[in-house]
Parts: C-alpha cells; sequence; structure tokens
C-alpha cells in the first residue's frame, strides 16, 4: 500500500512538505512543458501584443501632450509608456483571457476523473498555471518589453526596493487572476456552460485591471473604490504603477499588500466554491 | 434565386442554434455591446485629461469614434466570424463546405452570421448619430451623401481586412491572433485622430494599408477641417473608395488561398 | 461514370533536418490512378493507412485538386465545376459532420433541401424512404450533439442522400461504430446499391463492409493500384483457397487423395483431416469422400479476406 502511494503524486495535509513540495514543482513543470509547445501561437500573440502597444502607447503619449504638466493622472511621459509596453508583456503573464479549460472540462464530465487524483483541483490547477506563467515571463513578456524600450524612453527604476517589489506584485496578480479565472470558470458547476460569465469576464477585466487607460484617469472615489472593493486592479495596474514608482514606497508596499489580500482571499474562495461543487456531484451525480 | 433562399436558410439555422442557448445568446449580445460601449467610454475617459487629443477636441474625435463602430460593427456583424477559418481548416469541416453546391465564402460566412452583434450595431449607430449632431457640421448636398456613404465604405474596407486576415489560415494554420492585430487594431486605430501616430507607424497604417481613409479622412470632410497632415479637401470626400481596392485585393488573396487549400488540403 | 486517368496528388511535406534546418520532400499521396467506375457498380476501396484512400475521394469529390491527370464523374471535372457536382453526388465524411450540431436533426435535413434546391415532394419521399430504412423517427427531434455515433452516422447517410445524388462516396462510413449500428449501415447500403440507381464508392478499414456490400474491391497501397476486382479474384490471385475441414469415424487410409483438393493438416489420430480445395466448388469433393469414409462432421471455411489482405500490403 505504502509503495503504491509513494509513486502518485499526492499533496495532502498527512504528507511531509517537502514531498508535497516535489509534487508541486512537478505540475508547474508541466504546466510550463505544456505551454511551451505552443510555439507558434507564442509569435502570434506576441506580435499582436506589440500592435496593441504601439496603438495604445501613441493615443496616452498624445493624451499626455495636451494635459496639465504633461502629466496625465499623475503620469509623466516614460511612465505611461512604461506602463503600456510593460502591461502588454503582462497580460500575457497573468493569462487574463481565453483560459476555460476547467469549464470544458465541468461540461464534459472529464472533471470526475481530476477528482479521482490525490491532489486537490484548485491545487493542480494553480500548480499548472504558475508553469504557464513562467513560460509567458520567460517569452511573451519579452517582446513588448524590448520593443518598448527601442521605441520610446522607458523609465528605469530609481529605488532599490521596486525590483523586487515588482516581482512579488507580478506573482501575486497571477495567483489573482487564476483565483479569478477559476472561480469564472466553476460558474460551470451549476450554470452548465460558463460562457456568460466568460464573457462577461472578457469584458470587464481588461478596462477594470487597468489596460485600456490607467485606472487613475477615473474620478479618484471610483478609483479607490475599484481598488479596495474588487480584486481587479491588482491584475496589471498594481504590478504596474509599482514598476513605474507612480507612488511614495509606503503606498506601493500597502498597495501590493492589498493584493496580496486579495490573492488569499481568491484562492480561498476557490477551495469553498470547489468543495460545495464536489458535494454537489456526489450528491446529484453531476 | 435558389441560392439565396438557401443563403437565409443557413442564416436562420444559424439563428436557431443561436436560441438553443438562450442565455448565453443574451449574454453574449450584452457583453458585445458592452465592448463597444467601452470603447467609447474609454474616449471620454481620456479626454478627463485633456481637452484636446492629437489636436481634436473630443466632438470631433467622437466623431471618427463613432464612424468607426458603426462601419466595423457592420462589417463584424456580416464576416466577422470568418475568422473562424482556422478552425474550419484544422478540423478539415472545410472539406464538407466544399461538398456543398455553394461557394464557400458566402457558405461559412452565412452558417456562423454573428447575429448577437445586433445590439452593438444599434448602439454604433447611435453613437453616430450623436457624434454628427454634436460638431456644428455645415451640411451641403455632398456632406450628407458623405455621411451615408462612409459607414458603408468603412464596412466594406474592415470586411476586406477580416477575410484578408482570415485567408491567413490556408497558409498558417496556427496563425492565432495574428489576425486580430489587423480587424481590432485597425478599429482600435481608426477611432481616434492619426495625428497621434508617430510618422512610420501612420504611413504604414493610415496610408499604406488604408486605414487614414476609413473614419479621419471623411470625418475632416465632414467637419470641413483642412488636414493638418496636408492632404487636400476632396481627400475626406473620396476616401470611401479606398473600399473598392481593398475588397479587390481580399477576394483575390482568398481564391489564391482556397486554391492552395486544394492543392495541399492542410 | 467516374474516370481516373493517369491520376497524381504530390503534397510538399517538410522534414526536421538537424536543430533548425527544414528540408522540403515531395510525397505522391495518389501516385497514377487509372480507373473506370460504371453506373450501379459497388465499389469498396481499401488500403493501409495513408495509402492515398481518402486523397482520392476528396478528388473525385472536387474538394483536392490533382497535380496531374485527369478526373470525370459524370463528365464534369470536378474542381472546376465543383458547385455543379456537388448537386448530383452524396459525400459522407465518417469523421465529419455536415450536420447542425445544435439544432434537431429534422431541422438540418430542412437546411440541406434549401442549400440542395430539392422540390418539397421530392424531398418529402426520399425522406419518408430513409426514415423508414434506418429507423430516424426516434431521434428525428433530438440535438445532433446529443446522438449516438450511430445514430448521428444514420443522419448522415440521410442527409447525403436527400437531393438524389446518383453516385455516394462514403470515407470510413463505419468507423468507431457499435456492431448494431454497423449492420444498420451496411444493410441500408446494401439495400441502396441493390435498387441500382446509386452508384457506391466507400474506403474503408473494415473488410466485412467490402464483404457485405460490394462487388468490385480496388486495393490501394503507395498510391498505387495494386489489386481490382472482385473479391474471388483477389483469392484466386493470391492463392487463397477455400478449405474443407471433416470428422471422420476412422482414418483415412494411407496414400488417399481426392480430387481438386489436397490434404493440408491431420489432427487427432487422423480423425480430422483438412483439404484446400482448388475449385470453388465442394460438392464434387465431398461426394468423393462421403464414397470412401464415414463422415462424422464435415465443415467448408471460407479463407479469411483480412489475411490476403494484410499479405498484400505486406507484399506492397
Amino acid at each position: 500500500m505504502d509503495r503504491i502511494g509513494a509513486s502518485v503524486l499526492t499533496i495532502s495535509p498527512g504528507r511531509p512538505f517537502r514531498a508535497s513540495l516535489t509534487t508541486f514543482g512537478a505540475l508547474v513543470w508541466s504546466g510550463f512543458r505544456r505551454y511551451a509547445t505552443y510555439r507558434q501561437a507564442t509569435i502570434a500573440g506576441s506580435f499582436t501584443n506589440i500592435v496593441f502597444g504601439f496603438l495604445r502607447c501613441y493615443v496616452l503619449l498624445a493624451v499626455a501632450a495636451g494635459a496639465v504638466g504633461n502629466r496625465p493622472a499623475g503620469y509623466d511621459v516614460e511612465q505611461l509608456a512604461t506602463y503600456v509596453w510593460v502591461g502588454q508583456g503582462l497580460l500575457a503573464v497573468t493569462g487574463m483571457w481565453g483560459w476555460a479549460e476547467l469549464a470544458d472540462r465541468i461540461r464534459t464530465g472529464d472533471i470526475a476523473s481530476d477528482l479521482l487524483r490525490p491532489v486537490p483541483p484548485v491545487v493542480s490547477y494553480l500548480a499548472a498555471d504558475l508553469g504557464r506563467a513562467l513560460h509567458g515571463v520567460l517569452t511573451r513578456f519579452l517582446g513588448p518589453v524590448l520593443v518598448g524600450l527601442l521605441f520610446f524612453p522607458l523609465v528605469t527604476p530609481q529605488r532599490w526596493q521596486t525590483v523586487p517589489l515588482f516581482v512579488l506584485s507580478v506573482l501575486l496578480a497571477v495567483v489573482g487572476c487564476f483565483g479569478c479565472r477559476f472561480l469564472i470558470n466553476a460558474t460551470a458547476y451549476w450554470l452548465q456552460d460558463a460562457r456568460g460569465p466568460q464573457m462577461l469576464w472578457t469584458l470587464g477585466s481588461g478596462v477594470l485591471a487597468g489596460l485600456y487607460f490607467p485606472l487613475r484617469l477615473l474620478p479618484e472615489w471610483l478609483t479607490v473604490t475599484l481598488w479596495v472593493a474588487t480584486p481587479l486592479p491588482g491584475l496589471l495596474q498594481t504590478p504596474l504603477d509599482v514598476l513605474v514608482e507612480r507612488d511614495p514606497p509606503a503606498l506601493q508596499a500597502g498597495l501590493v499588500a492589498l493584493q496580496a489580500i486579495w490573492a488569499v482571499l481568491l484562492i480561498w474562495l476557490a477551495t469553498v466554491v470547489q468543495r460545495r461543487a464536489e458535494r454537489k456531484l456526489v450528491v446529484q451525480g453531476g | 434565386m435558389g441560392e439565396i433562399r438557401a443563403y437565409a436558410a443557413l442564416a436562420g439555422g444559424k439563428w436557431r442554434s443561436m436560441l438553443s442557448y438562450r442565455a448565453s445568446f443574451a449574454a453574449e449580445m450584452l457583453s458585445n455591446v458592452g465592448a463597444t460601449v467601452l470603447d467609447v467610454t474609454t474616449v471620454f475617459v481620456l479626454f478627463r485629461a485633456t481637452a484636446q487629443i492629437g489636436g481634436f477636441t473630443l466632438a470631433q474625435a467622437i466623431l471618427m469614434t463613432g464612424l468607426t463602430a458603426f462601419g466595423f460593427v457592420l462589417a463584424d456583424m456580416t464576416v466577422g466570424n470568418i475568422d473562424d477559418l482556422k478552425r474550419y481548416v484544422r478540423t478539415g469541416q472545410l472539406d464538407t463546405m466544399l461538398t456543398r453546391p455553394l461557394p464557400v465564402l458566402p457558405q461559412l460566412v452565412f452558417t456562423d452570421l454573428p447575429l448577437r452583434k445586433l445590439l452593438r450595431l444599434v448602439f454604433g449607430a447611435t453613437i453616430y448619430g450623436i457624434a454628427l449632431a454634436a460638431n456644428d457640421i455645415d451640411w451641403t448636398p455632398a456632406r450628407v451623401v458623405l455621411a451615408a456613404v462612409v459607414p458603408v465604405g468603412a464596412a466594406f474596407f474592415f470586411g476586406a481586412i477580416f477575410v484578408l486576415t482570415a485567408s491567413f489560415a490556408f497558409w498558417w494554420v496556427e496563425s492565432g491572433e495574428i489576425g486580430n492585430g489587423f480587424t481590432y487594431g485597425g478599429r482600435d486605430f481608426t477611432s481616434y485622430p492619426i495625428t497621434v501616430y508617430s510618422n512610420w507607424f501612420r504611413d504604414l497604417f493610415a496610408y499604406t494599408l488604408g486605414f487614414g481613409f476609413v473614419s479621419y479622412q471623411p470625418a475632416l470632410a465632414l467637419l470641413g477641417r483642412t488636414d493638418p497632415l496636408g492632404l487636400p479637401a476632396w481627400a475626406g470626400y473620396v476616401s470611401p473608395l479606398v473600399a473598392l481596392p481593398a475588397v479587390a485585393i481580399a477576394t483575390a488573396v482568398w481564391r489564391v488561398g482556397i486554391r492552395h487549400y486544394r492543392s495541399t488540403g492542410s | 461514370m467516374i474516370q481516373m486517368r493517369e491520376l497524381r496528388k504530390d503534397f510538399t511535406v517538410r522534414v526536421k533536418a538537424g536543430r533548425l534546418r527544414r528540408e522540403k520532400r515531395t510525397v505522391s499521396a495518389v501516385d497514377g490512378i487509372d480507373l473506370t467506375i460504371e453506373p450501379g457498380e459497388m465499389v469498396g476501396y481499401i488500403g493501409p493507412n495513408g495509402a492515398g484512400k481518402s486523397t482520392t475521394l476528396k478528388m473525385l469529390t472536387g474538394v483536392l485538386s490533382p497535380s496531374s491527370g485527369e478526373v470525370s464523374v459524370f463528365g464534369l471535372t470536378p474542381v472546376p465545376q465543383r458547385t455543379r457536382l456537388a448537386l448530383r453526388i452524396g459525400v459522407v465524411f465518417g469523421q465529419r459532420s455536415q450536420l447542425w450540431w445544435d439544432l434537431p436533426l429534422g431541422e438540418s435535413f430542412r437546411l440541406l433541401r434549401h442549400i440542395y434546391r430539392v422540390p418539397a415532394a421530392e424531398h418529402e419521399a426520399r425522406l419518408r424512404r430513409c426514415r423508414g430504412l434506418l429507423d430516424l423517427d426516434a431521434f428525428l427531434d433530438t440535438p445532433v450533439r446529443q446522438l449516438s455515433l450511430g445514430q448521428r452516422m444514420r443522419g448522415e447517410l440521410t442527409a447525403a442522400l436527400l437531393h438524389g445524388p446518383r453516385v455516394l462516396f462514403l470515407d470510413e462510413p463505419t468507423i468507431g461504430l457499435d456492431v448494431v449500428s454497423k449492420q444498420a449501415v451496411r444493410s441500408f447500403l446494401a439495400e441502396l446499391g441493390a435498387s441500382g440507381d446509386v452508384t457506391l464508392v466507400l474506403t474503408t478499414h473494415d473488410l466485412a463492409d467490402i464483404e457485405r456490400l460490394c462487388d468490385r474491391l480496388v486495393v490501394i497501397d503507395h498510391g498505387r493500384v495494386v489489386h481490382d476486382g472482385t473479391i474471388e479474384a483477389l483469392h484466386a490471385r493470391y492463392g487463397s483457397r477455400r478449405s474443407l475441414v471433416v470428422e471422420l469415424d476412422e482414418p483415412l487410409p494411407p496414400g488417399f487423395t481426392l480430387p481438386g483438393a489436397s490434404v493440408t493438416g491431420v489432427e487427432a489420430d487422423g480423425h480430422r483431416v483438412t483439404f484446400a480445395l482448388d475449385g470453388s466448388s465442394s460438392g464434387a469433393a465431398v461426394a468423393a469422400l462421403v464414397a470412401v469414409a464415414s463422415v462424422r462432421d464435415l465443415s467448408v471455411v471460407e479463407p479469411d479476406i483480412e489475411d490476403v489482405v494484410a499479405r498484400l500490403y505486406q507484399a506492397g
């Protein structure tokens, strides 16, 4: 019995921490490898991100040219350009759109085989998503950032803590974004088909995460509400604001802490929802 | 006549398929119109920080945004789903289309007519109407004709871009999102005055690919403004004609693509 | 009615040669095929995977253009005259569907009537016939996505026949079907062929399809026709013979010979003997045997077509 158990990937409270970590690592690696096979899609996606980078960047710079002190919402030209290009790169790292794997598996009933595995679905999907994000950092992130560097003046961080804080913020954005997408996909447990929620997500996430324009261009009460009451600014705007050093260090740390709270909350919610769904599956037979 | 009934039947089939997913259909319809609402809202938000973008006021910019929104949705609602050609090629479902007694392009278009974009069309037309009213336009007969023709020209132009980018799939099945860079990218490009772009980028998108004639030049003609970039006033009046070469090129590339597909069967 | 002359189809494939280099190589999927098919024939087209079966079928239906050679169906050249040809042929690709996934099966038929511009009365008559023969009524109102594979294939067959084609091309019509559905599809096609007004051309991996349906067998390998004729002709050519197995009360006397047959096996201390028959008739041999020995039981075993075809592929 023990020998069989040892050969199966397991993550559970009873297992030694190191073994669970190895399993988690293996799942991350499998997510990475899977995306590494989509080489052509990576090229096509980067191309499109770059085209949109140019479009957004020129428009925002034109806004800056007419704004008071050339600083719309407190960003100077270099900060805006950095915001746009790093944002185009991050888009593929957080993987905001297009993930419907869980919903598809629920719809087709394949999810049942996930439940048979000794690793909880939220954990295994999160691990695979971190692998995907890592692949995104090494491929899709670089293209837009390099093009941005070539064509526009970008900012260089001035404070020592900016880069580590940015890395942490990106990690939290990836986890938070995964949590949102998991919850959207999980509606399929009750709706059979998550297409409706999926579409509303695609519609709202881009603009409310600060992709189309920095959210600080909105009236202040709205910006603050979005930041505190929704996880969305934490998916894109927070890491970008951290990188361009839009705020003093203390406020930046606060924003990242807010991001962390949301990330934990979302993963907890995902776990609860998944447990509820499993109970429903067992009781009602799907 | 028979062909028209056949296409009507295909469109009817799509309609009834949609109705079998009523809730999804409603959600899609709402999120579609929502996307256009957000595009327009973005313009308003950007103008909160500045009185002019690229030398144009909010009302003038909205005229370009509205023109683009209306023309683009007209195209998107008819041929927008041609983008799915990749899937038809990859799954071999295109073979089935080739065994039916109808030309492939209209067959694809009518089989997959994106009716969920209907509400978006209404919104696009409304914004265009409001923008026309919001600007102080000196209505001459020529401008009246122009105002009516421009959205149609834009629709044909964007339709051509849709077909052209979808045709990539004949040579490169995994072309993925590349087409979006030109279709949705083109829409974003024409939503703003082209004075905001740098020279090389403008030369490429506006004059080489022709996107400058979709909304910017006609909007100048409607507003009676001289072009800060130097094109003569009449350029705005003839710019809907840019749809003609675009459609011709798209048709030719599509034909070559089908021929290529037939010789490679990929 | 269907003619192929020196028909060829070459594909260029890129093969990896080294880390980054790719080499172009030309592969002939169909390598010079000459075939004529007459009205009313039922032709089975078999061959190993990648032998060029589907490619040939695609060239016949106007999906693919030939690299060289000629092909004509009803005197039409498929690719340039595709839409005219489409009105006169029916096509079933076993692994693709021409039905509307989200609509009830009956709706698909109605849509196809408009696409093929079939007069209502003709449509009704053909549909009624298919409904009877294929038992469609039970699931006519079910969305296609909810049909079983067997039900869907029955729908596909109907869809391909509603415009009254004179030729029906079937690419793997029984692939993936359960035993009962296979039987249903086969009996339907047999009946269709027997009526004589539809010419059938089908590719398959299931030789039972061929044995049940086809009076003519075309075996293709590496893009070339390696056999064209009846199943019997195939056996005759490859020396596969029927055999006669007899159970005897007493072993046969030594040196016993049977006219028109030769002993190929002796088992159970001579109580069971197997003869290979030279001709196709076993009557004479049985009569001669019964005259000299006391026969307890007797059976005639047909040669196994799978074996023959397997040998054929290996030889190619």
